[in-house]
Parts: structure tokens; C-alpha cells; sequence
């Protein structure tokens, strides 16, 4: 035991040769500050996140000791006689960003197939920056564009066709006002899209030509070596992408609140006018006077940064998950 | 052996990148259940020649080609054929192993007759038993059937690809460098493998390594620069080459 030991560390000495000895550690005295430096900002972002939920928390504390949790689930919301309930709020959040999943997954996945899988690499290339550049339109001109070019096209085209086709479904009956749900959804839709898009064609960028010609070389047609190559193999990453979507659909403010409608109500119909957990804060935070209407607007503040909170790190959870089983796999 | 009944004929394939000619004025013929190699050094168009013999050639953006390459006698290259319907027939193994990551082992193997429209359980469960016995690979992988393709050695996951090209039961069987990627023992078997495929398909084999050409093939083609130089049984390649330059190759090889 001791032998072998003793040997080894006069080896280690020895064996330094045309290397220097280590030096000692204040001479990187800038490394150390710098490392300093970063940890303080790491801990000052994990504070600052804790710092809000507790300051929501503090404030919107009257409405959880009156209310208790089923705030949450009921549906009134009076400041006047003072009873709130965020059941609406939720319901349109959850709702607007499901349409908008609806119409803008598919969409973006197939946009992004056809840019990496079909298209010439010019156009792919002039599309894919066009993509993005929607990402980069401030969201009060999609909220403009939304009341003056949207919403009247929906209310005088396609809600009426979608009444007279699916009218039978509550989901497309009452008055249209080309205002409301659907008009929020829609928005949103073409508002996640880049973000979607961007990440399923690195994605897919991200597969092998191996894995192609793998498809190819068994008799697979072109749509067949997309499904099989490349779809089937970043179901993980286009899971990630729709989840990221949906986090920027949730937290949506501006746009949403100029085409949405702005009532707390739940209505089965997308054509009903109604509000979101972001447009409530952003519509009534400015007149809200009395104590009790402010803690009410911080607690669906709260309850939007915890869901916000959740679904990210799960997202992240899942993927990571997804793709170290993957990666262990391959090893 | 004549040249009186080949499965599989190449005539005169010139082939592009672009503008640049890779390969010039090749034929070969193959006559069932051999294996033909083909030899030569890095770049001579093995590679390119051997992707011309199932249509993945054109797969590659701005590629092209000329010439017939004849299967059973009809030209995989005729106007009305589906390229899709070639690569049914005419089987491709890659240098580095490639199953599907998202597949299991069994899903490996039987996707092509999935995508042939056949999904009747039993036949595939059959199907997917039969190839992986082929490949040699059954006895090491009929437990983990359903873990991920990619979950296999390389060496298991190259007889996988292996199985995979199979089980659709082609006529011929192309392999570029299938061993090139594996080590020994991984290498002696899938040689010991091909012996036993022949009886069943017709082998088009790439390889770099010289033994294993001489052990393997039946005719072995040797490649320069884009053209062939010589096309002979394998036993006459190797101890008594009509051109100089399939000499000095080989003897260079074996020093
Ligand atoms: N995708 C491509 N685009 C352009 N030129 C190519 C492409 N692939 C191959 N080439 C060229 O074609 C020629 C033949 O290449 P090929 O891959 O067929 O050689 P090879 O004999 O298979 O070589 P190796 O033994 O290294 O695999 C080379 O000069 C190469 O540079
Ligand atoms: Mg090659």
C-alpha cells in the first residue's frame, strides 16, 4: 500500500520536466475576481426571482386569506362590491394559447420541413429570414394590425363560414364580433410561429445525411424519408419547440389585450369576447385604486409567473431528459 | 464463369458532380449469388460508381449520370422507373452503421416492409426473426428487441443496417466499406456472414482493405482515377494482374 503510493507522487514531481509547477492561486488574482464576479450575478438572478414571488405574494396575500386557493376556480370579478374570482382570466389564457397551438404547430412544422427538406436553398434562405423577421414586429402592431385588418376580415368572412359549416358545435356559435378568442388565438398564432419554426428547422438541420439516405436506400419516398428520417427522430426537439411556443403564448400581453375583448367571462364560444391573466394585468393595473382589486391583479401576477415558471423548467426537464436518453443510447 | 446470364449489368456509367466527371466509362456484370469487390485508392469514384448501382447518386444536389445499369436485364436508368422501386430491389449498407435512433431493433428491420405497405404483425415478427438470423446478429439481440437500434455495439448495429437491407428480401446487396468502421472481430464476422448471404443474394462490396477482397469476392474491379482498370476473377487480380498499375496497387498494399 505505502510503496506504490510513495512512488507515484515522486513520479508526479519527477515527470513535471518540460512543464512549470502550478502556480500558486493568487497569481490568477483576475481569474478569481472574475469567477467572483459571475457567481455574485448567478445568485443575484436566483435572488431576484425569489425576490418577486415573495413581493407578489406579500401584495396579493389580502386576496388568498379572503378567497383562499378557489380564486382560482371561481368566476366573478367585481371591483366594486370587491369579489374576485381569476376563473375567467385562466380559462382564456389556457384557451387562447391552445388555438394558437392548434393552428401554429402544424404550420410551423410543415414550414419548417419544407425549407430544410424541399425547398431550393435560395428560397429557403429568403423565406427562413422572412419567418423571422415576424419575430421581430413589436406586438402593439400585431395588435393593430389584429383590430383594423383582422378582425373585421373574421368578423364579416370567416366566422360567418365557420357558423354556417360547424355551427352546430357550441365552439362556433353566437354573434360574430370579430373581436374575442378566436381573433386572440389567431394572433398569436402567426406571433409563436418563428420561434417554433426557428427551433424545429435546427432541428432538423441537426440530422444526419446518413439518416437520409438511410430512408432513401430502402425504397422510402421523399415524404416517407421525412417521416421516417426526420420527423420520427426530433420528436423530442419538436416537443421542446411547441412548449417554448406555448410560454410565449401564455405570457402574451399587448396583442392580446387590443384584440381579445377585454370580459371576464367564459363563454364556449371563440367567438365570445374574453381576457387573459396578461391583458387583465395590463388593462385594469393602471385604475386599480382600491387595496384589495390591486392584490387580486397580483395574484393572477403570480399565478401566471408560477405556470409560466412550470412549464418552462418542465419543458426543459422533459427534453433534457428526452435527449440524454438518446445520447446515452447512442454511446 | 461466363457472362452469359449476369443479374446485375453496368454499361458504360459516366457519372457528375456538377460539372466535374467522377467516374468514366464503367461497365461491370455480376452474376448471382457472387460477390464482386471493388478496390483502389481514395477518391478513384468507388464510391460514386457503387451509388450509381441503386440511383442514390442522383439523391445528391446537382449530381447526375449516363449509361444503363440492367437488373435481371431491365435498365434501372429507363425513362418510366421509379427510383423508388430500384432501391426496393437493389439493397444499400452504408460505411457507418445508420439504423433510426427513434426505432427499436425490430422496427429497425422491419421498416422497409412497412414501407412496401405490408403490416400484418405476424409476418413482420417473421420477417424481422429471419433477417436478424441472417445477419448473424439474432442470438445477441432477441431480448433487447425493443430498445432503440442505436443501443447496439457498432458492430451489431452494422449487421442490424444489414438485416434492415434484407428483410425485404433484395436480389442484390450493395455495401460501401461495411467494415470499415468495426474492429477485427466485428470484421471476421460479417466476412463470415457474406459467405453465407451469397447463396441468397448477389454482393457489391467497396472495400479499402485488400485481404479482405481477396477473401470475400469472386470478382474484384479495381478503380483509378474515375476509371476502371481492370475487371477479373479475384485470383487473377491478385497473383497475376494484366495492367501494371492493378500490380503496383497491390503489391504496394501488401508491401
Ligand atoms: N458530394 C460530392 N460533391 C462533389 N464531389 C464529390 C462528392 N462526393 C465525391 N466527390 C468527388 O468524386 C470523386 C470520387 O469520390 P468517391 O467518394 O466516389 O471516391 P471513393 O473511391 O469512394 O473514395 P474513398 O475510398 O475515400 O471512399 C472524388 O474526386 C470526390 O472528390
Ligand atoms: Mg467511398
Amino acid at each position: 500500500m505505502e510503496l506504490p503510493q510513495t512512488l507515484s507522487m515522486s513520479a508526479v514531481s519527477s515527470t513535471l520536466g518540460i512543464f512549470e509547477r502550478k502556480k500558486k492561486r493568487d497569481v490568477h488574482l483576475g481569474d478569481r475576481i472574475f469567477f467572483w464576479v459571475l457567481r455574485l450575478l448567478a445568485i443575484g438572478v436566483m435572488l431576484l426571482l425569489l425576490g418577486i414571488t415573495l413581493n407578489l405574494l406579500r401584495v396579493s396575500f389580502p386576496i388568498f386569506s379572503k378567497f383562499g386557493l378557489s380564486y382560482f376556480v371561481t368566476n366573478t370579478w367585481n371591483p366594486v362590491t370587491e369579489k374576485f374570482g381569476a376563473g375567467a382570466f385562466i380559462y382564456g389564457t389556457v384557451v387562447s394559447s391552445l388555438i394558437a397551438l392548434v393552428i401554429s404547430v402544424p404550420i410551423s412544422i410543415g414550414v419548417s420541413v419544407f425549407l430544410t427538406e424541399l425547398a431550393p436553398r435560395r428560397l429557403a434562405e429568403a423565406v427562413g429570414f422572412l419567418v423571422e423577421m415576424l419575430a421581430a414586429i413589436p406586438s402593439v402592431v400585431y395588435g393593430l394590425w389584429g383590430i383594423f385588418v383582422l378582425a373585421p376580415w373574421l368578423r364579416t368572412t370567416l366566422q360567418p363560414a365557420l357558423a354556417s359549416t360547424f355551427g352546430f358545435l357550441p365552439l362556433f356559435q353566437g354573434p360574430p364580433y370579430g373581436i374575442g378568442m378566436l381573433t386572440a388565438g389567431i394572433i398569436l398564432a402567426i406571433m409563436i410561429s418563428p420561434t417554433i419554426s426557428a427551433i424545429c428547422r435546427e432541428v432538423f438541420k441537426a440530422i444526419s445525411l446518413q439518416q437520409r439516405e438511410a430512408a432513401l436506400a430502402l425504397g422510402a419516398t421523399r415524404w416517407e424519408t421525412i417521416s421516417l428520417a426526420v420527423l420520427k427522430s426530433s420528436a423530442s426537439g419538436i416537443f421542446g419547440a411547441v412548449i417554448l411556443g406555448l410560454g410565449r403564448a401564455l405570457g402574451e400581453t399587448m396583442a392580446v389585450t387590443m384584440v381579445i375583448g377585454n370580459r371576464a367571462d367564459i363563454s364556449a364560444s371563440l367567438f365570445a369576447p374574453g381576457q387573459t391573466m396578461a391583458s387583465v394585468i395590463a388593462n385594469e393595473y393602471a385604475e386599480a385604486t382600491s387595496d384589495m382589486h390591486l392584490a387580486a391583479l397580483s395574484a393572477v401576477g403570480l399565478a401566471l409567473f408560477l405556470v409560466s415558471f412550470l412549464i418552462n423548467s418542465s419543458a426543459r426537464f422533459l427534453v433534457w431528459r428526452a435527449t440524454r436518453k438518446s445520447k446515452g443510447a447512442r454511446a | 464463369m461466363t457472362n452469359l446470364n449476369p443479374i446485375l449489368e453496368a454499361r458504360q456509367i459516366n457519372a457528375w458532380f456538377g460539372g466535374t466527371q467522377a467516374i468514366r466509362d464503367i461497365s461491370i456484370s455480376a452474376q448471382p449469388n457472387t460477390v464482386t469487390a471493388l478496390i483502389g485508392p481514395s477518391g478513384c469514384g468507388k464510391s460514386t460508381f457503387i451509388r450509381c448501382l441503386n440511383r442514390m447518386h442522383e439523391e445528391v444536389p446537382g449530381a447526375s449520370v449516363k449509361g444503363q445499369v440492367l437488373l435481371s436485364g431491365s435498365n434501372i436508368y429507363d425513362g418510366g422507373v421509379d427510383p423508388v422501386s430500384v432501391r426496393r430491389k437493389i439493397g444499400m449498407v452504408f460505411q457507418k452503421p445508420n439504423p433510426f435512433p427513434a426505432l427499436s431493433v425490430a422496427e429497425n428491420v422491419a421498416v422497409g416492409l412497412r414501407l412496401a405497405g405490408i403490416s400484418k404483425r405476424s409476418v413482420l415478427n417473421e420477417t424481422v426473426e429471419k433477417s436478424l438470423r441472417q445477419a448473424a446478429l439474432w442470438e445477441e439481440v432477441k431480448d433487447k428487441l425493443r430498445s432503440p437500434g442505436t443501443s447496439l455495439s457498432g458492430g451489431q448495429q452494422q449487421r442490424l443496417c444489414i438485416a434492415r437491407a434484407l428483410a425485404v428480401s433484395p436480389p442484390v446487396l450493395l455495401m460501401d466499406e461495411p467494415t470499415s468502421a468495426l474492429d477485427p472481430i466485428s470484421t471476421a464476422r460479417i466476412e463470415e456472414l457474406l459467405n453465407e448471404l451469397k447463396k441468397q443474394v448477389t454482393v457489391v462490396i467497396v472495400t479499402h482493405n485488400m485481404q479482405q477482397a481477396a477473401r470475400i469476392s469472386d470478382r474484384t474491379a479495381f478503380f483509378l482515377l474515375g476509371e476502371m482498370v481492370e475487371f477479373d476473377e479475384t485470383a487473377t487480380i491478385f497473383t497475376n494482374p494484366k495492367d501494371r498499375r492493378t500490380e503496383h496497387y497491390i503489391t504496394g498494399r501488401f508491401g
